[in-house]
């Protein structure tokens, strides 16, 4: 709950998105459109970190692990079991619940909290990758390819901007998700708990139960961005939606964004893009975009600790208090 | 309201709350003090459930939460306020107070206007939008009890919350605790002020070394030999008397 | 199975085992003595080890002689990234230190793959292939002596904690920082010195790596999760533990291997790790918390 920042003015909402719909047809080359998916793509599987680590404050290392149960199990149901791909999106969501539900309660019977929490979820998500390496079902090491069946049927469009579209809607999906997480009362109860455990114990907070809860909901969202994913470059292996990468971008663009708020993964989310994209753009040498990200999460823990955010942030009234 | 029974709390070899039994009746103000260390916040975590308790029950209107999980007595009525202050501290103290609300107003605007009314009861309906971070020791001292207060308890478990406050401070708060109970709200309260402890209490016990070593209305209590030595050391309440015969 | 077979595992485990006691022994220091976890570990090996392949590949130096820069060079490093990072942006919040030590290791790690780029390179010395029969296994010559200098050089580090003064100043910061304080010990510079002491053992640990292992850029994953998982089993602070520690990750690791596969195998670490944190937090030999 940050009634802090600004309150946006819905002008400034429908002017992004409307600036959002026309994107793909403002630019419409493949790059620009791939672009406008990648930076959708982050902000949406930042925002379901954001859920857990930034509004809860239960800052997992090992995000990745629903994500990649989210690939998998819609890939595995696609291609070993013939369903429809859209159907992949409802189980990708189990999945990364299930997922989450499962380490959830695990580590927060256990105790676990802060640092120790953040390294239990970086050994499950490589507990699972290290099975999906290791088994047929998910196609070991080689990973799995889905064959390329273009049409809206198979969740593969031919026109890369369907893609945009529906990567879109999931980002407002999890916005408005977001921002009801803000107003309700599950929301308040998930910042008392980010606050301060003991005290929001006293107040009559089911500490466990809220916590499994906000790790199913972040489960599930990042269960589907892993799904997309799949359906979107048609390719997954264990490294790739098992491995530790996905889970650091996921972190970097909510901290650096700015945690526990409704935009800081949007904003964290456009410049990672941009980064990335931007310094391919210059040069062929892998990691330097990351280089940029890490140097600005050190400097933003440092400096900025709410995030960019921060830099919207109304001045409070110097009030002193008057007694 | 309130019956603990042969409470026992052991730490290692200490036995930091040994076979202490109280009770407290709806709709008073008892007072618990002690010396320091004598184990009176220890006895508030065990009997709202944040430590496990070693010995002995506890009765709350009349059923056994003995053992129960800490949120789940807050829930039946039973809330604790902390020594330490422990705001949430990036929220603001509107959001603090909702946040005690919310136990029993599940709308936000519901919520929100309850917590309003707290703040306006405790006397912080200025601060409202103010970082709870930003408070001084007073603030947060009165945020535990807005936020406590929030939850509609029907017991409330006060640790030292006039500690670190000025006279006049203290008068508004003895005024406050006050009007609360005559709300409806029963109250356990510890302290160290005296003079407050005086006024409020229609009881006190006097925990030392983790017994209770006296109880009774407040005129009993002070002059109890007992007690003055407790607090004043062997000896004292002998000299107290004969200091009193010299001056007779 | 057979007995041999088997012994031959026992036998390399163990031998695995020592490198990661010293890799261990650094973050246990660093643990018990600053209460961080410091995550940029492991890319921080990976990048000594980087700095023993270019020192034998540009400068011939033995990596074994090469300790006598990589120790006192990482040590350095250690002290000025304590001095100028950590000590200095980290207010103190537990989880901002480690997202701290999280963004350095994705700077190392990302810089080191910009340098290097994303292949694994293996160095090869005139004794690499020289056999050393160890009862029932024929042992590579290099394993053993990174073994036996990694033991000498754990022993050499708990003699340091235990007899010298500095020793001393460590284990009383570790024990009671604001009592250390009170008594004229100068805590900021024990921690630059802990954080130093951490990574010198680091650049030891990678001249005895690199005759036996291979480096490239992303290896720090592997042995950050390693080394936390030694230091987890033995007990955050402990020494005694990171040694015991140690030994039980790398038979794990050697029997993991021999009885799953090569790929399956690795999962007995994180288990071990994820079974420690859920039933025994506190480890084998650390403090009970």
């Amino acid at each position: 709950m940050n009634s802090q920042l600004q309150p946006v003015p819905w002008k400034l909402h429908l002017a992004v998105l409307a600036a959002a719909l026309a994107f793909p047809f403002v630019f419409p080359s493949n790059f620009a459109v791939n672009f406008g998916v990648l930076a959708l793509f982050y902000a949406f599987i930042g925002q379901s970190w954001n859920m857990a680590g930034g509004f809860a404050g239960q800052l997992s290392f090992g995000h990745v692990a629903f994500f990649g149960a989210g690939a998998y199990a819609s890939t595995i149901l696609q291609l070993r079991f013939g369903m429809s791909p859209w159907a992949g999106l409802p189980a990708a969501a189990l999945a990364g619940a299930l997922v989450g539900g499962v380490i959830a309660v695990l580590s927060f019977r256990a105790g676990l909290r802060g640092s120790y929490f953040a390294l239990i979820t970086l050994a499950f998500a490589e507990v699972l990758r290290i099975i999906a390496n290791s088994t047929d079902l998910t196609g070991g090491g080689l990973g799995m390819l889905i064959p390329m069946k273009a049409g809206a049927a198979n969740f593969q469009f031919a026109e890369r901007s369907g893609f945009y579209y529906l990567i879109l809607l999931l980002t407002l999906l999890s916005v408005a998700l977001a921002e009801w997480l803000r107003r309700s009362r599950f929301g308040a109860r998930l910042a008392a708990i980010r606050e301060n455990e003991e005290s929001a114990m006293a107040l009559g907070i089911n500490v466990f139960a809220e916590k499994v809860r906000v790790m199913l909901l972040s489960g599930a969202l990042c269960g589907v961005g892993g799904c997309f994913f799949a359906q979107y470059f048609l390719y997954i292996d264990p490294t790739i939606v098992f491995g530790v990468d996905k889970s650091v971008e996921m972190l970097l663009v909510s901290i650096i964004g700015g945690a526990g708020t409704v935009y800081g993964p949007l904003i964290g989310a456009v410049l990672l893009a941009l980064a990335s994209e931007g310094t391919r753009a210059i040069t062929q040498v892998q990691g330097l975009s990351l280089v940029l990200y890490g140097a600005l999460l050190v400097l933003i823990i440092a400096y900025l600790p709410n995030g960019l955010i921060d830099l919207f942030k109304r001045r409070p009234q110097p009030r002193k208090e008057t007694r | 309201m309130l019956r603990i029974s042969g409470l026992s709390k052991i730490f290692g070899g200490l036995r930091a709350v040994d076979n202490a039994s109280l009770q407290v009746d709806a709709g008073r103000i008892v007072a618990l003090i002690g010396p320091n260390g004598a184990g009176k916040t220890t006895l508030f975590a065990a009997i709202a459930g944040f430590l496990p308790v070693d010995g002995g029950s506890v009765e709350l209107l009349g059923e056994n939460i003995t053992g129960l999980p800490a949120h789940q007595i807050a829930r039946r009525g039973m809330v604790r306020t902390f020594q330490i202050t422990q705001p949430f501290a990036k929220l603001t103290v509107h959001e603090n107070i909702a946040v005690g609300a919310y136990q029993r107003f599940a709308q936000r605007e519901a919520a929100w206007e309850h917590a309003r009314a707290i703040a306006r009861q405790v006397g912080m309906e200025r601060m409202l939008e103010q970082p709870s971070a930003d408070l001084t020791v007073a603030g947060r001292k009165r945020l535990e009890l807005a936020r406590a207060l929030a939850t509609s308890p029907r017991l409330l478990l006060l640790d030292e919350v006039m500690a670190g406050l000025n006279p006049s401070e203290i008068l508004e708060i003895i005024a406050i605790i006050r009007a609360i109970r005559d709300s409806g709200v029963t109250v356990l309260l510890i302290e160290h002020v005296m003079h407050a402890v005086m006024s409020l209490s229609d009881h006190i016990y006097v925990l030392s070394y983790g017994k209770i070593i006296a109880e009774g209305d407040p005129q009993q209590v002070v002059s109890n030999p007992a007690v003055i030595e407790a607090y004043l050391g062997r000896g004292a309440a002998g000299q107290a008397r004969e200091a009193g015969a010299q001056h007779a | 199975m057979d007995p041999t077979i088997l012994a031959a595992a026992a036998i390399n485990g163990l031998l695995l085992g020592g490198m990661y006691t010293l890799v261990a022994s650094g973050l246990t220091l660093i643990y018990g003595v600053l209460h961080i976890i410091n995550f940029a570990h492991g890319s921080m090996l990976m990048l000594a080890m980087f700095g023993v392949f270019y020192l034998l590949t540009k400068f011939g130096i033995d990596p074994y002689l090469s300790m006598l820069v990589m120790v006192p060079a990482m040590y350095g490093l250690g002290y000025a990234i304590y001095k100028g990072v950590i000590g200095r942006l980290s207010s103190g919040r537990d989880e901002n230190i480690l997202l701290i030590t999280l963004g350095l290791s994705i700077l190392i790690e990302n810089i080191a793959l910009m340098l290097f780029k994303g292949d694994s390179r293996t160095i090869s010395v005139s004794y690499s292939d020289t056999m050393i029969e160890l009862g029932p296994t024929l042992v590579p010559l290099p394993k053993l002596i990174s073994f036996a200098v990694a033991m000498l050089l754990c022993a050499a580090l708990a003699l340091f904690i235990q007899r010298t003064d500095t020793g001393r100043a460590i284990r009383a910061v570790a024990k009671e920082r604001v009592g250390a304080r009170l008594v004229g010990i100068d805590v900021d510079r024990i921690f630059a010195i802990s954080y130093g002491i951490g990574l010198a053992t680091l650049g030891a640990a990678a001249c005895l790596l690199m005759p036996i292992f291979y480096v490239s850029p992303t290896i720090g994953h592997v042995f950050v999760l390693v080394a936390f998982t030694v230091v987890v089993l033995g007990g955050m602070g402990s020494f005694l533990g990171a040694v015991v520690g140690g030994m039980i990750v790398g038979l794990t690791e050697s029997f993991g291997g021999l009885f799953l596969g090569e790929s399956l195998g690795q999962i007995g670490i994180s288990l071990i790790f994820i079974l420690i944190l859920l039933l025994r937090p506190s480890g084998l030999f650390g403090a009970r918390r």
